[in-house]
């Protein structure tokens, strides 16, 4: 039966996951947005506490969805079926606290939904367990180099194997790598790294490697500034020589292995389609921190809102409000909608990048607009809300462009392959 | 718990009236757009699909099944994707029938619903919008003031559907002042009654098949009896101008799927520069940006429709999806043009008449019911 109710449950976490970051990301915020890479070592610290303790679960990682994770390793019961959905409401709060804080929290991350849509049972158990021990850990992901970006079989950094050592040997250079310097050199963690075990063989030789913190031959050579969530570090790290056991290949070596499989390559694929509901919902929650912020400043000015009038005879405010609004709502249903496929366990391809697509251009008019709503005040640094715009703007570029998000929804209702629809 | 996904019924519904526009709505659509009318058979079938008085209680000759709004979605939603004009035409009975149901006094109720529970199309439809730039449904130029145990009504309607052929029409007016939605009633109103007069039939931009006509009223005494609610202050209206504004977020849907389903297939049979348009990312991203808001829109449309279920006020969610729906047509039916080019100006494909009839969502008011 079509019902919008969210369980009880889902709406309680929901009030104190946004009573947690009202309380303790907003007072933050100015800080690490002035002050690009002070790292917020104590918000660090007390959110790894509250997760070791099984409270705020998965907090700060993009995609806990879709498996059940080390929770059930330790016996506990398998999560409720809500769980991608409860997973976005409750990324929707974080970020709608700060973005970029919520994206430098402790948790599997990026790295850590590619194990889980890529690893073998052994290796998810393996290199999943970190995020409930005694340090914060964090799971990174190296995809994107100077050469390539939204063409992920472009990658052309190499992974060579060496038969007399039983080791992989990587070679490259990767840029925006959220949390790469926090996952390889300032906490615990890891980072996977998509390279090529043959350039000839196109996307079927493109594999995910793990890298643990520590390993030599890897390198963080400098962190990026950004327009926004500045909190959130984006590293550049060189690969040198960087040699890594056989076994951290993430998936089964010899299906790995194999040139004429894209098994890696669709693992690429398999993981953004877990993490791009997260994404969206990181676009919605940073729009609706700059909706509320106009909405309580009108308040404050007792101007008011009319529900209602023919459209003819809204004034433009009304007008730019309502469609804020309005936006925000169509794109948090349209997401609700990827995620509680997912829980079904159904191909959300489609419904995934519609999310996507229309979160991301929501999130950057939604906040725009904002800023000019408030005039002079949108603009100073004094208030949030031209952060929000600047934090908001990468929604509609990382995890997939909006526009291959447009090219991902136009293949699929086409019914065309990549060769007819560029 | 959050579930996207239709019940049994509904999904049998949807089947069922998807096939009734495909098998007989469409084949009569463009006939009917350039004649300017319904045929009867048509409406008759219509009419034998059994959906309004599907709701009717037992008591007054119906199925008696449990009304629900989401329901009416789904189903105005699958006809008006089969043609708006032939879907309002059709459906225009729960205009009158569903108001008096859920807001009627017993005795309006035994008096009207069975005339609706008959082998027979009732023609029956509703009198809201009034001819004027500033048409506001909370700010009525139709009054009705009272005079002693009557009320008398006084205005100009338009848009008023298939006018000439009502036996009964629902006229809404402004019986307080300066209280916006909850100074409007709905009055009963039977053919013939002194002082409503069908004035001569439309010509509008679009909605070409469904017969609207002005209709006015001058010294119009209606019994209070006939006031809808009886003595209920302030609500009746409310609740059908919700209604009302779900059912055509519906449409809207229904129609900008048709539009997006016409010009996708369009864009993968037209080969320009050596390969379908539909290869070139210029239209693709297009398509691609309609299906998104054609989905988003229902979904706006389902929570509100929810909510109504669930008897919870949902004013504003009910004008947010009609204001996003009314945004997307324009959008979807403008884009279904032109992906068509200059075939698209042509009537012999249903684009254009898409944009015709899209252009006037903002204006609608109570069209449809669910």
């Amino acid at each position: 039966m079509i019902d919008f109710e969210l369980s009880a449950g889902t709406k309680m976490t929901k009030k104190l996951f946004h009573q947690f970051v009202d309380s303790s990301f907003r007072p933050l915020s100015r800080e690490f947005d002035e002050e690009e890479h002070k790292d917020p070592a104590d918000l660090i610290h007390s959110i790894h506490e509250l997760m070791k303790g099984g409270g705020m679960r998965g907090m700060g990682s993009m995609a806990g969805g879709g498996e059940e994770g080390a929770e059930k390793k330790e016996g506990k019961p398998k999560r409720p079926k809500e769980q991608n959905l409860m997973g976005v409401i409750l990324a929707e709060e974080l970020f709608w606290g700060d973005a970029g804080l919520a994206l430098a929290m402790p948790g599997p991350g990026l790295g850590g939904a590619a194990v889980q849509a890529t690893g073998t049972p052994e290796q998810k158990e393996r290199i999943m367990k970190r995020f409930t021990g005694d340090v914060p850990a964090y799971g990174a992901m190296a995809i994107t180099e100077p050469g390539c970006g939204s063409d992920t079989s472009a990658v052309s950094t190499t992974a060579t194997l060496d038969k007399k050592t039983n080791e992989w040997i990587l070679n490259g250079e990767k840029i925006f790598v959220t949390m790469g310097k926090r996952a390889t050199e300032t906490y615990d963690g890891f980072v996977v790294v998509w390279a090529t075990v043959d350039r000839k063989a196109g996307r079927a030789g493109i594999k995910p490697f793990i890298v643990e913190k520590g390993t030599p031959g890897m390198k963080v050579t400098k962190l990026e500034h950004k327009m926004g969530i500045r909190a959130s570090d984006t590293a550049s790290m060189v690969f040198e020589d960087c040699r890594i056991p056989y076994n951290n290949i993430l998936g089964t070596a010899e299906v790995a292995v194999d040139k004429e499989k894209t098994e890696g390559f669709k693992g690429v694929m398999k993981t953004f389609d877990a993490t791009r509901p997260f994404v969206a919902a990181m676009a919605i929650g940073v729009a609706r921190a700059a909706y509320d912020f106009v909405r309580e400043t009108l308040d404050q000015e007792g101007i008011q809102i009319r529900y209602g009038a023919p459209i003819n005879q809204l004034t433009v405010l009304e007008q730019d409000v309502l469609e804020m609004e309005v936006n925000m709502k169509a794109a948090r249903l349209l997401l609700w909608r990827a995620a509680w496929m997912l829980d079904r366990g159904e191909k959300n391809n489609l419904e995934a990048s519609m999310s996507k697509a229309k979160a991301g251009m929501v999130g950057t008019k939604v906040t725009q607009k904002a800023v000019e709503i408030l005039g002079p005040l949108g603009y100073s640094r004094k208030l949030l809300v031209e952060k929000f715009m600047r934090d908001a703007k990468i929604n509609d570029i990382f995890e997939g462009t909006g526009q291959i998000q447009l090219l991902v929804i136009a293949r699929n209702i086409l019914g065309y392959t990549r060769k007819e629809l560029k | 718990m959050i579930s996207f996904e239709p019940d049994d019924e509904q999904k049998m519904l949807r089947e069922t009236l998807e096939n009734f526009s495909t098998n007989v709505i469409r084949k009569a659509a463009h006939d009917c757009e350039e004649k300017g009318e319904v045929p009867e058979d048509l409406v008759k079938k219509g009419w034998e699909l059994g959906l309004i008085m599907s709701n009717i209680p037992e008591t007054c000759g119906g199925a008696g099944m449990k009304r629900s709004a989401v329901t009416g979605a789904i189903a105005v939603e699958a006809l008006a994707w089969g043609d708006l004009s032939i879907a309002m035409h059709v459906l225009s009975p729960a205009l009158v029938a569903y108001p008096i149901l859920e807001s009627g006094t017993e005795e309006q109720k035994q008096k009207y619903l069975p005339q609706f529970c008959s082998d027979a199309f009732k023609p029956a439809t509703v009198a809201l919008v009034e001819p004027r730039m500033f048409f506001d449904a909370s700010q009525l130029t139709t009054k009705a003031v009272r005079e002693g145990d009557e009320y008398v009504l006084n205005g100009d309607k338009c848009l008023v559907p298939l006018a000439n052929k009502a036996d009964l029409f629902l006229v809404f007016a402004a019986t307080t002042q300066g209280i916006g939605l909850a100074g409007v009633d709905g009055f009963i109103i039977e053919k013939d009654t002194y002082g409503i007069e069908i004035k001569e039939k439309e010509k509008n931009m679009g909605l070409k098949a469904l017969e609207t006509f002005e209709v006015s009223l001058s010294d119009c005494h209606i019994p209070i009896a006939n006031k809808l609610g009886g003595d209920e202050k302030g609500g009746t209206f409310l609740r059908f101008l919700n209604r009302s504004r779900v059912a055509l977020a519906a449409a809207g849907t229904g129609m900008g799927r048709a539009a997006l389903e016409y010009s996708l297939n369009y864009a993968k049979e037209r080969v320009a520069f050596g390969e379908p348009i539909a290869s070139r990312q210029a239209i693709a991203f297009m398509l691609a940006e309609m299906a998104i808001e054609v989905d988003a829109t229902r979904l706006l449309a389902w929570e509100a429709a929810w909510k109504i279920d669930r008897s919870e006020d949902c004013s504003k969610e009910a004008y947010l999806a009609k204001k996003y729906a009314q945004d997307m047509v324009l959008m979807v039916a403008d884009r279904s043009v032109q992906i068509l080019g200059g075939h698209g100006y042509i009537r012999e494909h249903p684009v254009e008449m898409y944009l015709r009839n899209g252009r006037g969502f903002t204006t609608f008011e109570g069209l449809l019911m669910v």
